[in-house]
């Protein structure tokens, strides 16, 4: 029992890490088909944005070290939002109607990125230390739930919950969705769609930040922590199926519970093997993943 | 037709000839991009002229590599267990390295197993009509897949560290000049007959087919042709071409590890095809020796630039060369052509004013 239930948090804890890697992805690829290829590389300016937080405190203020990590939360959304916008309004804006060609383009911009992350902070990677407050765990019949997966779970939650309330109560956010639905209508009923791909692009990017921030508590980061996830959350985006939240919440958790217990029975390599031939079969049976937009076009 | 194509036949010519006028290092680096050149080759094929983005093409590469290289391997281990296997524990060989004894077992697996993969993966994603940025995305986990399993199965594939240390093929020594000269000549037959079959293939009814799938796949649904078989063979086509190259590959370098199976190589085999352009095989060719070359050159010389300027490179042929070098080339000869004609018409009306006179 104490086993299965122990799994069971693993898989949750993985799913909430799969998923905050894939939903900046889903508003992106999701809702505007953009291949952002630099999705990753936006995590890891995150997570490099959660350790120079750090090392300033370390530096200036070192008695409040405790709670650099509240800090680091919003200027890692920020960092990585502003680069996105950035990003958006250079390139991916000449690129909307071209998914393949933006897949490449994004993928020279990960690797100027990587490049540049290795110039500023070497190539080894740097270890962030967690906030003391995360140590330990809660200890329920002999089982250990970290703090640091419970935070991130929390994290996560607050997250999705903040991005859902923006997407549906929000005006800014009815016009994201308006967009999704219909991009020609949404134009014709006055909304500026290039304001609102730049906005949307920037929230995506700013996710990935908050992701990368999440992932310093979990391990030392370094230029390439971005290629280790991409796939993993291009897989999540896809079998969620595209366009819908929901459908990205439900394709992280299943993939964190398929690799959580499949992991268990065998080994960590065959866990990543047969997820991934198990998404595909799936694909198999439903092509346009667990959750889609009901459409009628053709292409 | 051999007057018109007179800069493909230079262009092979000098291929050719290239023993005589290169060093021996310098002639290996070359024929070690003309294995790049065969897979651009395939990826010209189901890119640019049947629209599908595939980014698994490493994989196919690497299991040609690796097929080539077990035979080396056992070859080089004369008998013995390989070094890799004492060392992890293995005592007996397993069943399927026992197939590899025979050279031409090897070098079939080495075009049937990629084959066979490419199939597989594409009968089932094309019949459902997975396409697009979908395919793209799912043969990156493809990709992924393999990576992890040829390095989680340490002792069977020799691991992150791969297969090395080859000594001989068919008794012949891998180091001596020699040998290296007949296979690079062999590379140059190998992707000359891919070029013309690939050209001939493109040129008549079926090369129309993959065009017309790749502009509205659905139009040629309504006509009666089935997009799926003519999507899967020229997927399989590439993939044998990408097994071929990974042979030949292997027998030049002497050397095949995961990492250059990975996503980073799969996605740079799309790059080559993107520079040269994509829907000219002749420039994916070009493309593939001109790219690899640019990355010998700055990452022996400026290694901390080299990341920058790849990407820098991919941006740069997304957005301002969409069609790439050949790109380039046709669009400089077209105005070149239109000036003249612009210029014949601006003399005959001269000569017609004249006349009037």
């Amino acid at each position: 029992m104490s086993v299965f239930v122990t799994q069971l948090f693993n898989g949750l804890s993985l799913g909430s890490i799969m998923l905050f890697i894939a939903i900046g992805l889903a508003i992106t690829f999701g809702l505007m088909g953009v291949i952002n290829m630099a999705h990753g590389e936006l995590i890891m300016v995150g997570a490099y944005a959660t350790y120079v937080v750090q090392q300033f405190f370390a530096q200036y203020a070192p008695q409040s070290m405790d709670y650099y990590y509240i800090i680091a939360i919003p200027v890692s959304f920020f960092v990585s939002a502003l680069l996105g916008l950035g990003l958006e309004k250079s390139l991916i804006r000449h690129l909307y109607h071209r998914p393949l060609d933006s897949l490449l383009a994004t993928w020279g911009v990960s690797l100027i990125l990587q490049q540049m992350a290795r110039t500023i902070f070497g190539a080894p990677n740097v270890a962030v230390l967690p906030p003391e407050w995360l140590d330990g765990g809660v200890h329920v019949a002999g089982m250990v739930f970290p703090y640091k997966r419970l935070f991130i779970l929390a994290f996560v939650a607050v997250s999705i919950f903040a991005l859902y309330m923006y997407l549906n109560k929000t005006a800014a956010g009815r016009r994201i969705r308006a967009v999704t639905l219909n991009r020609d209508m949404a134009a014709c009923l006055g909304i500026s769609t290039q304001k609102v791909d730049a906005y949307a692009f920037a929230i995506g990017s700013g996710f990935a930040g908050l992701a990368g921030c999440a992932l310093t508590l979990l391990g030392p980061i370094g230029p390439t922590i971005g290629t280790y996830y991409i796939v993993d959350a291009f897989m999540v985006v896809i079998l969620g199926g595209v366009g819908k939240l929901i459908g990205t919440v439900l394709g992280a958790f299943g993939i964190g519970l398929i690799g959580t217990l499949t992991e268990y029975s065998t080994s960590a390599t065959m866990a990543k093997v047969i997820t991934f031939a198990l998404i595909i079969v799936f694909l198999q049976w439903k092509p346009s993943g667990l959750v889609s937009m009901k459409t009628r076009s053709l292409d | 037709m051999i007057k018109k194509n007179w800069m493909y036949w230079l262009f092979f010519l000098a291929l050719f000839l290239a023993p005589f006028y290169l060093t021996e290092f310098r002639l290996s680096l070359l024929g070690k991009f003309l294995c790049f050149a065969m897979i651009a080759i395939g990826i010209s094929l189901i890119w640019g002229y049947t629209g599908i983005l595939s980014l698994g093409h490493g994989v196919y590469f690497g299991l040609g590599a690796y097929c080539m290289a077990m035979y080396l391997k056992l070859e080089a281990s004369g008998g013995r267990l390989p070094d890799f296997m004492e060392w992890s524990g293995v005592n007996q060989l397993p069943w399927f390295w026992k197939l590899f004894e025979h050279p031409i077992i090897s070098i079939s697996f080495a075009i049937i197993v990629p084959v066979l993969l490419a199939m597989f993966l594409s009968y089932f994603t094309f019949r459902n009509r997975i396409k697009g940025v979908y395919f793209s995305l799912l043969s990156q986990a493809i990709v992924v897949v393999f990576v992890t399993l040829f390095i989680g199965k340490q002792e069977w594939t020799g691991g992150t560290n791969g297969l090395t240390n080859f000594s001989t093929v068919f008794g012949f020594s891998l180091s001596s000049p020699l040998t290296q000269i007949v296979l690079y000549l062999l590379t140059v037959v190998l992707l000359l007959s891919m070029f013309l079959f690939s050209r001939g293939l493109t040129r008549n009814r079926f090369g129309r087919v993959l065009v017309a799938i790749r502009d509205s796949e659905n139009r040629v649904r309504f006509l009666g042709f089935n997009p799926t078989t003519y999507k899967v063979f020229v997927y399989s086509l590439s993939a044998a071409f990408a097994g071929i190259a990974g042979a030949m590959f292997v027998l030049q370098v002497g050397l095949i590890s995961p990492a250059m199976m990975g996503i980073i190589p799969s996605i740079e085999m799309v790059l080559w095809v993107a520079v040269g352009g994509r829907s000219s095989l002749i420039g994916a060719i070009i493309g593939a020796i001109v790219t690899n070359g640019a990355k010998s050159f700055f990452s022996e010389n400026y290694p901390d630039i080299w990341l920058l300027f790849l990407g820098g490179l991919f941006i740069a042929v997304v957005l301002f060369l969409p069609n790439g070098l050949t790109g380039v080339y046709q669009s400089v000869r077209q105005r070149k052509k239109q000036g003249e004609v612009r210029a014949n018409e601006a003399s005959s009306h001269v000569l017609q004013r004249v006349s009037r006179f």
